[in-house]
């Protein structure tokens, strides 16, 4: 943990930045550059600042391993599943057109959306529990 | 004149990354090696965006200068700082870094010229694509709907490739850890 108090502050300061980046980078990926693979990385990197300035500790109890890791595959799961919800609503494997029967292209824009979240979970919850387990080694 | 100034700009950076290379190889400090890989990132990332790439700029940034630089100080912070003189002739290694540098340059003479219309890139998935984009998914970035629909099982893919590096990458470290232990039995399978 840095003692020095500028630092501290600062991170303190940009934190929810950082984060709301993230989340504008994860849902407005349809209309601007991004998607949740930036977005994902980014959501990460405020954990990584959190982590580097309040030390390993603080980061695991807002973000215990435990619920990380379990996230690194409910963002799989939640980007397959949409698959096969599509496959049960009588379409094919991701053809989101199916997801509102009548107007395909609300589909597919509800499809990407959740898509992408899946896609933003997995990355930043691998981001985070990398940093995390690789910080954690010189002290093991 | 702005096409002009676009090259003028393209040129720097390209200059500046070549710089930055040869200086992360010389250097002996590593902290200083790090800095300068992520100075080397974002210099890659501010010249995908002027090649109209800004998802790839995006992804170079946060990715290449971020998560990348954070994991090589971890690194040093279990390692060293400095590196070691090496033992070995540099050469043999330039004489194999010039001739594939080489190769690869005389590669790209057979390559369509930047923007051309005709290139592969630009005819092949067709261009309707940026037309469709519009009307089959009501979204302005096509980049999203390529990605996220018209090859969204190839982002499928891609999502399993980052949960297989993630869950490798934790099973390596934890399992390293446990071997650590004196007081676990060294089992015959570990």
């Amino acid at each position: 943990m840095s003692q020095m108090s500028i630092l501290r502050v600062v991170a303190k300061v940009l934190l929810p930045f950082i984060l709301l980046f993230a989340l504008y980078v994860q849902f407005h990926g349809d209309y601007g550059p991004g998607g949740g693979f930036q977005a994902g990385v980014i959501f990460a990197s405020g954990f990584v600042l959190y982590g580097l300035v309040y030390g390993l500790g603080a980061v695991r109890r807002v973000a215990p391993a435990r619920v990380v890791e379990i996230l690194v595959a409910v963002g799989v799961l939640i980007y397959a599943g949409t698959g096969v919800v599509t496959m049960l609503l009588g379409g094919a494997f991701l053809e989101y057109g199916a997801l509102t029967p009548g107007h395909p292209a609300e589909g597919q824009h509800l499809g990407l959306l959740v898509i992408e979240l899946g896609v933003g979970i997995t990355v930043s919850a691998v981001m985070i529990s990398i940093f995390s387990t690789f910080a954690g080694r010189g002290r093991a | 004149m702005i096409d002009l100034e676009v090259e003028v700009v393209t040129a720097l950076l390209l200059v500046l990354l070549c710089l930055t290379a040869v200086a992360v190889v010389r250097m002996r400090s590593l902290w200083a090696a790090v800095m300068l890989m992520g100075i080397y990132s974002f210099l890659g990332a501010s010249w995908m965006l002027l090649l109209d790439a800004p998802d790839v700029a995006f992804t170079e940034a946060a990715v290449g200068a971020g998560i990348s630089t954070i994991l090589a100080l971890a690194t040093l912070a279990l390692t060293t700082t400095r590196a070691k003189q090496p033992v070995h002739s540099p050469v043999l290694p330039l004489v194999v870094v010039g001739v594939t540098g080489a190769a690869l340059a005389y590669g790209t003479l057979d390559m369509p010229m930047f923007g051309d219309a005709n290139s592969p890139a630009n005819s092949y998935p067709h261009p309707s694509y940026l037309e469709r984009t519009e009307q089959d998914i009501h979204i302005p970035n096509v980049v999203t709907a390529v990605l996220g629909s018209y090859r969204g099982y190839d982002t499928l893919g891609e999502t399993v490739v980052i949960f297989t590096a993630g869950i490798g990458v934790l099973l390596l470290l934890r399992g390293s850890r446990a071997r650590v232990h004196p007081d676990q039995p060294e089992g015959p399978t570990a």
